[in-house]
């Protein structure tokens, strides 16, 4: 064999096996360019979003809504006489009581049916199993949603398959991470953050941004200054940014939409430059804080142990619960058109738990 | 097709022969090793010949430094996954060793607190100034000019900017970089959030500018050698005394192509320029942010540098404001 020939064997094999790890790379982690791009604002300035085919598919296909339960005849009574302990939905007709009560199955309990929260062999009116006390403070949390919270749900309102999606417990929720009760060890303390994130889309900021900012006592979310100069009233620093940052990412992943869906990125402070989007989302995170702080939080007791995160604590909801990959859930259908009696208290229910 | 030898982006001639010893050392107690030999894998990136190298105590106190520095980054992070060596490599990217928090400030934290991080920061520097020492003390051996040295410098001006300067005017370790792969990328794109973008600091731009300026102007040099090569411009030794026609033809291109060339000594020191104006220039921008300016944007707007754009949407008021609510 010459020397010449040689030589080209040699770098084949140097070049396919560089072509082979690349290929393996590049199939494993990069998606494939069908992307689309649309312009949402001046021209010119990158305010635009992109969008993935396939993940555009995955979104509409994950976010089909089921049929509604179909209409009822009155029954003429109220369901508070009709049944016994009913402390929400008492004022709603007899039959539209039994109706969402069956659509309330198909969206949270459908393998496991009424006896999920209904125990067996007891009065309907039990509140023995801790899951039928938490879906009627579920209940409660989807009519102030939806009474309550207009800024953010609009019209289009939530119902419990917003979240449920036909589980019992919803896909996307959070706990307080596992913590050292000592305090970090001498080595190896990752101060919070240097691990792949799930909640800021695997990049290796704060993996828990839910606590500092969805919960009671949230810390202050804006970390840019208002002034060119500094002029000590902003004492944010650059770890604060990096919890925002990834705040700023669970909002984008759970909602499949770049930053610019909110922010003009030249000038992510800038409200005159934001699209209207941030405003709704402004109303979100206060919404989801609310959440947390009078429904979710306090069910701590409710729930039994398995039920419960890493430091006991119960599970609660971010962004992606309602979400999903959708920047309107369920692509902006509304469920509640079909069952009024959630967008509400009703007049003899008592309210609970709101300021 | 392959006119091998020529078209000479890949191969290498390889020259084998009694290694070179390199010219005697003047002065000093140090030597250089003894140990040298031929390596064709090494020849195919550089010159086949690997050692004799010369150490000194500067080479040994900058290595046993920087080991003592590589090794605190790695323990913490091997730590970090609970000592586990699969999701060590799993997750080396993410992992990295964080600075001290805020309320610290300047004040030295416990171990675990980022004190790991300070000490790491005291080995490496010292690592790399005995590093730059040494760069001097060879190129004065060699009879060099401290071109490298300076060079070299430029960088560690950077280093110490973001890692040690700033932090020191700021009044906080927190503000500095963590060691880590992703989260220093992490840290830079939250340092440009927290200080109002810092595409609109003028001194990145003018660092932007060195950067890529050095690419350029190293592919444009790195063409023209290798191009004339064949008229033997990659023996630069012989062209320094006898400039033939390789870099006549080098030259003439350049001339023809753009109606003005470089020469032979000039584009070297456009190169080095280029390369050293980017951190020289970087650093100023880093020093600059926060200390004197809070907010990049903001600053260019006041000095008309940021244009004005016509909304496309409803524009809405600041919701905090409307509501009173906490931001």
């Amino acid at each position: 064999m010459s020397e010449g020939r040689k030589n080209v064997q040699f770098w084949l094999m140097i070049g396919g096996a560089a072509a082979a790890v690349a290929g393996v790379g590049l199939a494993f982690t990069f998606q494939s360019p069908r992307t689309v791009s649309v312009q949402e604002g001046y021209r010119g300035i990158a305010m635009e979003q992109v969008y993935h085919r396939v993940a555009v598919a995955n979104v509409a296909a994950s976010n089909k809504v089921p049929e509604a339960q179909p209409a009822v005849d009155p029954a003429g009574v109220p369901s508070k006489e009709a049944y016994q302990n009913v402390q929400v939905l008492g004022d709603v007709d007899a039959n539209e009581f039994i109706r969402v009560m069956t659509a309330m199955t198909e969206w949270v309990a459908p393998e496991q049916g009424c006896t999920y929260c209904h125990a067996e062999g007891e009065e309907l009116s039990s509140d023995k199993l801790y899951t039928k006390r938490v879906a009627r403070r579920m209940l409660q949390m989807t009519q102030h949603i939806n009474a309550d919270w207009k800024p953010h749900v609009g019209g289009t309102g939530v119902t419990c398959y917003t979240c449920h999606r036909g589980q019992p417990v919803p896909q996307n929720i959070w706990f307080a991470p596992p913590q050292d009760p000592n305090g970090p060890r001498m080595v190896g303390n990752d101060a919070g953050q240097n691990q792949p994130a799930k909640a800021a889309g695997l990049a290796s900021l704060p993996y828990d941004p839910f606590s500092p900012y969805l919960a009671g006592d949230p810390a202050n979310i804006r970390v840019i200054s208002k002034a060119a100069l500094p002029d000590r009233t902003n004492p944010a620093d650059i770890k604060q940014a990096e919890h925002t940052y990834s705040l700023m990412l669970h909002m984008s992943n759970s909602l499949g939409v770049n930053c610019t869906f909110c922010h003009n990125s030249r000038a992510f402070f800038d409200w005159n430059q934001s699209p209207p989007q941030r405003t709704t989302s402004w109303y979100g995170i206060r919404m989801v804080r609310d959440l947390t702080v009078n429904y979710l939080a306090p069910l701590r007791p409710e729930f039994p142990h398995e039920r419960l995160g890493p430091m006991g604590d119960s599970a609660k909801a971010n962004c992606a619960t309602c979400h999903q990959g959708a920047n309107k859930p369920l692509l902006g259908v509304s469920m509640l058109k079909d069952y009024p009696v959630l967008a509400g208290p009703t007049a003899g229910d008592r309210r609970t738990g709101e300021e | 097709m392959f006119t091998p030898g020529y078209q000479n982006i890949f191969t290498q001639v390889q020259i084998r022969g009694p290694a070179y010893a390199g010219v005697p050392l003047t002065r000093g107690p140090w030597t250089r090793s003894q140990l040298a030999g031929h390596s064709y894998l090494l020849g195919l990136f550089g010159d086949a010949q690997v050692g004799p190298a010369y150490l000194g105590w500067t080479g040994v106190a900058s290595l046993l430094c920087g080991f003592i520095a590589f090794e605190i980054i790695g323990l913490n992070m091997w730590a970090s996954v609970g000592w586990n060596p699969v999701e060590f490599l799993h997750r080396l990217p993410w992992l990295a060793l964080e600075p001290p928090a805020p309320r610290y400030g300047l004040r030295i934290p416990p171990l675990a607190e980022g004190g790991w991080w300070l000490m790491t920061g005291f080995f490496l520097t010292t690592s790399i100034l005995l590093w730059w020492l040494r760069t001097y003390r060879r190129a004065k051996a060699l009879g060099l000019g401290y071109h490298t040295t300076w060079a070299f410098a430029a960088a560690i001006w950077l280093y110490l900017v973001l890692g040690f300067i700033r932090p020191l005017l700021m009044g906080s370790w927190s503000e500095a970089v963590p060691f880590g792969i992703f989260p220093h990328l992490d840290w830079t794109a939250a340092f440009s959030i927290r200080y109002g973008n810092l595409f609109y600091n003028p001194f990145h731009a003018l660092s932007i500018v060195f950067l890529y300026g050095s690419t350029l102007l190293f592919a444009m040099h790195g063409a023209t050698v290798l191009a004339t090569s064949r008229y033997g411009a990659e023996r630069e030794v012989e062209q320094i005394t006898d400039r033939g026609t390789a870099f006549e033809r080098g030259m003439l291109f350049w001339r023809w192509t753009m109606g003005f060339n470089a020469t032979a000594e000039s584009i070297h020191r456009w190169a080095w320029w280029f390369a050293v104006l980017c951190p020289l220039t970087g650093g100023i921008g880093i020093l600059l942010t926060g200390t004197v300016v809070d907010n990049w944007y903001l600053w260019a707007v006041k000095h008309g540098v940021a244009p004005q754009y016509p909304a496309a949407f409803p524009i809405l008021p600041d919701p905090a404001l409307v509501t009173g609510g906490r931001p």
